[in-house]
This record gives structure tokens, sequence and C-alpha cells, in this order.
């Protein structure tokens, strides 16, 4: 009989740092994740909060530190981590073919790929632009197309970087109701954003980052009324900490 | 001026009767250079997409050498086929040169670096771009190779375009690998080069005139191709 595999959380950073062109990214950050609570990651331009999620999340290899999974990933086997990016890349097919797409590096048999990729699409609202071609979409839709792409895959991590900057207030809310319901569906989200009102609707938890260090990780509410570092409160309050 | 004029009016005439003669010659062109387009393709743009999303030693040289090899002398590498198929070269025994075949091997050794230089650049800048999706999807290089190729398709048409340019309107490795062998081995760009030297204009100027509307066709196509393709899919 097959066992269900062991789960990936938690995730444990270890002295974590990332150089790039002489200089230092990323400077010594250490942190648990653990499954169930929303970690959203703040921090002013530059903080290095979109590097920790791509190191994180495999596309960047440390310099020095470590990223450890429970239970590693297998080179071979389908991904169970999944990422949304800032800009949506997607292919030159339609909605449903870029989910299906998803589906099939995945590992996911053809016949079940159509009935999965169709429901991920109707989760997300795109249900009647089933045959559109993803690149002339709008970028809200293309957004929400990102996330039934990740919906369709039921990763058991979801790591997103400023996944609705780009967006008018309608389609970030859109986004948003996604993002509440991938975490509703068990998937543990890990999100960066410098939208504070963002952050307040969305965060369980808050780990403040700043010139490339964790300074905070607080519940969100206590984060938000009463930050313990100058460098968070002059954030919050709309000043650069420099 | 006049026998300008009458080879101008004796060339359209032969166009215009599709002279069997005139008809012969483009079509052994066309399905030489159609097939080494082919061959030059399915060597030169999986090659080009590997080289675009892999990173191992001596990539740049690599690079270098495909751009290098882009501008590659025709005559040269009709001369290296030449020495490679004739009886006492290695491939001798099959005893293929002077035939449309050893034709369609010269273009193919012509165009393949050509397309693949091509083909690394065009996929280097989408890779650029699909990169970090693709490798958070979790696909492989190669998948990522075919993706890549696929969703530019119709960029790498125009790259189609240019080899099949370069191809049908190269005459040195033709010559010197099929001999110009009337009926056999004759081409549209072969016959030019014979029939000027004759002074025979009509058949030179009707072949001349043939090879620009295919060059201007083909053209014509791949630019309708993707146009609409870039309104449809973006």
């Amino acid at each position: 009989m097959m066992r269900a595999p062991a789960s990936l959380l938690p995730l444990r950073l270890e002295g974590l740092v990332f150089e790039a062109g002489g200089r230092r990214i990323i400077r010594g950050i250490s942190a648990t994740l653990k499954r169930g609570p929303r970690t959203v990651v703040l921090g002013p331009n530059g903080a290095g909060k979109s590097v920790l999620l791509r190191l994180c999340h495999g596309l960047l290899t440390p310099t020095a530190g470590a990223v450890t999974w429970n239970a590693p990933e297998l080179p071979s086997a389908p991904r169970r981590q999944a990422m949304v990016f800032q800009r949506p890349v997607l292919l030159r097919r339609s909605a449903l073919g870029n989910v299906r797409y998803a589906l099939e590096v995945g590992g996911v048999p053809a016949r079940e790929q159509e009935d999965r990729a169709y429901e991920a699409l109707c989760k997300v609202g795109l249900e009647g632009h089933v045959d559109r071609p993803a690149r002339v979409m709008s970028g809200g839709e293309q957004q929400r197309l990102a996330l039934a792409r990740v919906w369709a895959l039921r990763p058991e991590i979801l790591f997103l970087d400023e996944p609705t900057a780009s967006l008018d207030p309608g389609s970030t809310h859109e986004i948003e109701k996604v993002i509440l319901a991938l975490h509703e569906a068990g998937t543990k989200i890990v999100m960066v954003t410098h939208n504070l009102g963002q952050a307040r609707r969305l965060a369980d938890e808050i780990l403040f980052l700043c010139r490339g260090r964790l300074l905070e990780r607080q519940p969100a509410d206590q984060f938000l009324r009463t930050p313990a570092s100058s460098e968070a409160a002059r954030f919050l309050e709309g000043e650069l900490p420099w | 001026m006049s026998t300008v004029s009458e080879a101008v009016a004796q060339a359209l005439a032969l166009v215009a009767t599709w002279d069997p003669k005139l008809v012969s010659i483009v079509l052994l062109s066309l399905r030489i250079s159609l097939s080494a387009i082919v061959f030059g393709a399915l060597l030169g743009l999986p090659f080009g997409a590997w080289v675009a999303v892999t990173d191992f030693p001596g990539r740049r040289a690599v690079v270098v050498i495909l751009n290098a090899l882009m501008g590659l002398p025709s005559v040269v590498v009709g001369l290296v086929v030449y020495l490679l198929l004739s009886r006492a070269g290695p491939l001798g025994s099959f005893g293929i040169l002077f035939t449309p075949a050893a034709m369609v091997i010269a273009q193919t050794i012509l165009i393949a670096p050509t397309l693949a230089a091509l083909t690394r650049q065009v996929i280097g800048d989408g890779w650029s771009e699909y990169r970090e999706q693709l490798c958070s999807l979790g696909e492989t290089r190669l998948g990522a190779a075919m993706t890549l190729l696929w969703d530019l398709k119709y960029s790498l048409v125009t790259i189609l375009l240019a080899g099949f340019g370069r191809a049908a309107s190269e005459v040195g490795a033709v010559m010197i690998v099929g001999g110009n062998i009337d009926g056999v081995t004759r081409v549209m760009t072969t016959t030019i080069a014979l029939e000027t030297s004759k002074g025979d204009l009509p058949l030179a100027l009707a072949l001349g005139l043939v090879l620009l509307s295919v060059v201007l066709a083909v053209n014509a196509g791949a630019y309708f191709v993707k146009e609409t393709a870039q309104h449809r899919y973006g």
C-alpha cells in the first residue's frame, strides 16, 4: 500500500546568507515556518524579501547556511511547493492549456488533467475564459490564472512575491480571496508584500526584514500595533528606516 | 538595350507558359532547399534551444563558434562535402556525389549553424523571461527547451525563413557537390550562373524572377503567420 509522503513542513532556515555581485543581500536569517498560520514577509525595498522567497523555493542557492525541509522533495518527483510571481509568466496557449501544462510537468496523468484544470479555473472565477489565449488577458486575470495553476497543483506550501503589486483594488480583492481559499484548503501561505493594508487583511504572523536581516517575527496584530524595533515602527509610519 | 528588353520579354514568356525546363529546375531547387531546411531545423533548433537553456563549461565558446559559422562560405562547405563524398573520401562508398542528396547534405551543413545560432538567441531571450516560472514548476532543462521551442514557434518561423533564403540563394556549395548536371542536379542558382556566362539571358532572367518571387512569397507568408499569431496569442 502506498503511504502519503511525509510533510514538507516545517521548513527550517539556518543562518541563510546570500551574496550577489559582491553585495550581501541576505545576512544570516534563521527561522522555522510551520504548517498553519499565513506568514507575511514585510519590509522596505531592498530588504531582501524576494530573494528570501527564492532561496526558500530553491530558485537561488544560498551562499552560506541551509534551507531544510522536513521531508525534502526528490529531484525526480513532482514538486509539492509552488510560487506566484509579481508578473505571472504564462505560455502562449489558452488559459486551460496553461493549467494543463503545469499538471503535465507535475506528473498528473493525462486523463485527469482536463477536469482538474477546469475545476481550478472555476475556483478563481475564470470558468468563462477557458479557451482564451492567456497572454491577451488583463493583468488581474493573468494573476488569477497563475493562481489557478497553483490551485490545480495543490501544493503544500505556496510562496507569493507581491502578487498584487501592479493590480487595481478590484483585482487585488479577487486575488486575496483566492489566497484565503487556498489557505482554507490547507496550503501554507508565505507572502511578500509591502502593502500594509494587505498585510493586515491576510497575515497571521509577520516576518519583518530590513537590510537582509530578520528584525522581528510577531503575530500580525501585535506587530502592526506595537512593533518592537524602531525600524519597523518607522516602516509602519511610512518613513524609510535610514 | 534591345537585347536586355528582348531577354526580359522572353523570360516573362517562359514564366507565363510554365516552360517545362524552367519548372523542373524550380521544383528541384525547392525540393533540395526545403529538404535542407527540414534536416537543418531538426539539428539546429533543438541544439540552439539546448545551448540557450543549459549551463556547461565551454558554452561561451560554442556560442561564438555558432555565430561565426553563420558566415560560413558556401564554397568551403561545398569543398568539404566534396572531399567527404568523393570516391577516395571517407563517405565515398555511398556514391552520392553529384546527386541531389549531396546537395541536400551541403545545404544542411551550411544552414544548420545559422538556424542554431538564431534559435539560441530567440530561446535565450525567452529563457530569461520564463526561467523562474519553469524552474518553479519543476520543469527539466530538456523540457524547458521543448516548451520554449513550442511557445516561441512563431518567432522561429522567421529563423527558418532566413535559413531557407540562404539555402535557396547559395550557389557555391551546390555547384561543387552537385556538378550542375542538366536535368539531374541543375538548380536555379547554378543555372543562372551557367546561362549568364553562356549568354543565354532569358532562362537566367526567368529563373532570377522566379527565385525572387519565391523568396518574396515565403517572406510575406511568414510575416502574415507571425502577425496573426502575435495578435491572437500575444
